[in-house]
């Protein structure tokens, strides 16, 4: 094996960049002192006592996806696939955002429950909780570790510190406030963190449209390099897909990634749910995805964007663009995650390049405190409260909840360590985890609309539809299944869904369902009006706190972007 | 129907989270901006594309930080200390 050359991704950060990065991280350990004066009760640190505004969490929402790898990697796609890449947000998040506003929140928010997985044991009983809960506990710990490795490598490039400092450094400020303010503390940083990145983000995108010479000199640009204007227009997106084939990849899109794919991530996963949970009312609860949605819609710009003026001005992307696009190693050792920190390094002068750094960090950070803070609700209540010790006093799970929170910390910190050594390994583990998500939708989605449905199939109905999708991801790793790209992960999780419903269905018409009235407030036939409907009085009045409304006009300006781009 | 003549609520005190916002963005701005008009050279315009970026991001810094202090104190966050039951009471700020 050749070495190849070492991208040069040092900064010239000054004394002022680092004053401005220091007085963001006094400002994020603050809010964990300041929020620990809210925390008197498990639900106060586990789930903020269900007190926060909508607008808060619905900036939250977005921000706890916005961690690293969310903007790392869609700048990357950005520099190999260019517009195509918004389908991840307009397709692949907006509907689905809307979807559990509008119409799973009610039974999650109605029912009280403090986590998904709980609801999962409420309306199938233990198996399916046990299977629901573990796995998404372990995958926590995962992607808190992948997080932490790759802010810890991107520290490394930035500022030169070695990787195990910036490991153990980052843990333990984002450990110190979630376990000081628990999910308070998380929350407010991740809105402070939404802020953060976009004063990084969007400078860089302006001054670098204007290096181009506005997006005319972008379009002319892209055109002419590797790639060609196939990337300037989202639809029909065959090169994101891989399928190779305008209608086969617009039924990927929609169905794969727009249904299965992004269904089974906003509206099950619990680090997202837990947001709209913590929030103070039915009716903010319904919006905080809905408002989540606007900012959501608006991210692409400043994060494919940068990535894609960076493929075409970044001297390394200039003359290895064809190398990267056909998945090869460039000469200059440049990787496409590289796309952002490039960019700055070409364009920033000190100042805004410590604002840069800061919102860098920012992101890394608010997706692993996400990751923190969602795990320890479930290890509290779900597994220890459920399986371990039951009737304890409320002190007794606070002091619990704190607790499992610096165990997870560690947890993390060793992953970290692992992705240090061997990356690959942790990348297979994520493709393997995030099949756990496809046939939960199916399982939620038919739980919530069927009574019939019984506890058996909710488990036996996981088990299958997570075992396909990794039967076809094992088979395409093999080279058996011809699919490449982004398909593979399509079809996995559409194979997932329908081998779900199917087995679902067949194991509930064979087994006995649960009472009628067990499912009250989980099923919507057995659920009354009142208790699945908000208020629209004194703070919930007004025709802009309206969910339906907000989901509307959320819709038709997606609809617009998707016909405009 | 307030049986109370007191509203039962109470401000939230230093601990908002707009506040702390307006407040990372605002020393942001105030440090740009200086930086801008007064420690810019041509080699940093020229790599900025002739854009005085750390200006002009200041000053937009500074905008966005007076506008989130204004709605911070036009609406103040309201503690409800009871059951939140008035309906009367101004809408509160979010």
């Amino acid at each position: 094996m050749h070495v190849l050359a070492e991208a040069n991704l040092r900064l010239n950060a000054s004394a002022i960049d680092y004053v401005l990065l220091a007085f963001y991280f006094v400002l994020v350990l603050g809010i964990g002192y300041l929020a620990r004066r809210q925390v008197s009760s498990s639900l106060d640190f586990l789930l903020s006592g269900r007190s926060l505004p909508a607008w808060v969490t619905g900036l939250a929402f977005i921000s706890a996806n916005l961690g690293a790898v969310e903007i790392m990697g869609m700048s990357a796609n950005g520099v190999l696939y260019g517009l195509p890449t918004v389908h991840y947000f307009w397709i692949g998040a907006i509907p689905a955002m809307l979807f559990l506003g509008i119409v799973m929140m009610p039974f999650y928010y109605g029912s009280k429950v403090r986590s998904v997985p709980e609801f999962m044991r409420r309306r199938f009983g233990k198996p399916a909780h046990l299977v629901n809960g573990v796995s998404f506990a372990a995958a926590q710990i995962l992607i808190a570790g992948a997080n932490l490795f790759l802010l810890a490598s991107v520290v490394n490039l930035l500022l030169g510190w070695p990787i195990w400092l910036s490991i153990v450094i980052a843990a333990v400020i984002v450990l110190s406030y979630t376990a000081l303010g628990g999910l308070s503390a998380a929350i407010y940083n991740e809105v402070l963190q939404f802020f953060v990145i976009v004063a990084a983000l969007l400078p860089l995108t302006i001054v670098g449209l204007v290096k181009v010479g506005g997006w005319q000199g972008l379009v002319d640009k892209v055109t002419g390099s590797p790639g060609g204007s196939e990337q300037l227009h989202s639809w029909p997106g065959d090169n994101l897909t891989g399928f190779g084939n305008n209608f086969l990849s617009v039924l990927g899109l929609v169905f794969g990634l727009g249904f299965v794919l992004s269904f089974g991530y906003w509206t099950t996963n619990f680090v997202e749910v837990q947001r709209a949970m913590a929030s103070k009312s039915m009716s903010a609860a319904r919006r905080t995805p809905i408002i989540g949605a606007f900012p959501k819609m608006l991210v692409p710009f400043i994060v494919i964007i940068p990535g894609m003026i960076a493929a075409v001005t970044v001297s390394e992307y200039v003359q290895d663009k064809q190398v990267l696009l056909d998945g090869g190693d460039a000469p200059t050792g440049v990787t496409p995650n590289n796309a952002i920190l490039l960019l700055m390094r070409d364009l920033l002068p000190n100042g805004m390049l410590g604002v840069a750094i800061a919102g860098l960090l920012a992101s890394f950070m608010a997706g692993m405190a996400a990751n923190l803070s969602s795990f320890n609700t479930v290890v509290t209540y779900d597994i220890w409260q459920t399986y371990v010790k039951k009737d304890r006093p409320d002190g007794y799970y606070l002091r619990l909840g704190r607790r499992v929170t610096v165990v997870g910390t560690v947890l993390a910190i060793g992953t970290a360590f692992i992705a240090s050594n061997s990356g690959n390994i942790l990348n297979y583990l994520q493709d393997l985890f995030s099949f756990f998500n496809a046939p939960l939708f199916a399982t939620f989605i038919l739980g919530m609309f069927w009574k019939r449905m019984t506890p058996a199939a909710g488990w036996i109905g996981l088990v299958l539809g997570t075992a396909s999708a990794i039967t076809v991801w094992g088979l395409s790793q093999a080279e058996i299944l011809g699919l490449t790209g982004q398909g593979i992960s399509f079809v996995a999780a559409g194979t997932a869904f329908v081998v779900d419903v199917v087995v679902s269905v067949g194991v509930s018409l064979a087994t006995k369902p649960k009472a009628d009235k067990e499912l009250v407030g989980l099923v919507y036939s057995l659920t009354p009006k009142e208790t699945r409907t908000h208020d629209e009085t004194g703070e919930n009045a007004g025709w802009y706190r309206k969910p339906g409304l907000l989901a509307g006009i959320v819709l038709i300006l997606t609809i617009g972007l998707n016909i405009i781009f | 129907m307030a049986t109370e003549s007191k509203p039962a609520t109470r401000r939230a005190g230093a601990f908002d989270i707009r506040m702390i916002i307006a407040l990372l963005v605002g020393v942001y701005g105030v440090v740009l901006t200086i930086m801008g008009i007064g420690f810019t050279t041509d080699a940093d315009l020229a790599k900025a594309a002739d854009v005085n970026i750390n200006l002009w991001a200041g000053i937009g810094m500074l905008v966005f930080a007076i506008l989130f202090v204004v709605w911070a104190k036009a609406r103040p966050l309201q503690v409800p200390t009871e059951q939140p039951e008035s309906g009367d009471a101004p809408p509160a700020g979010e």
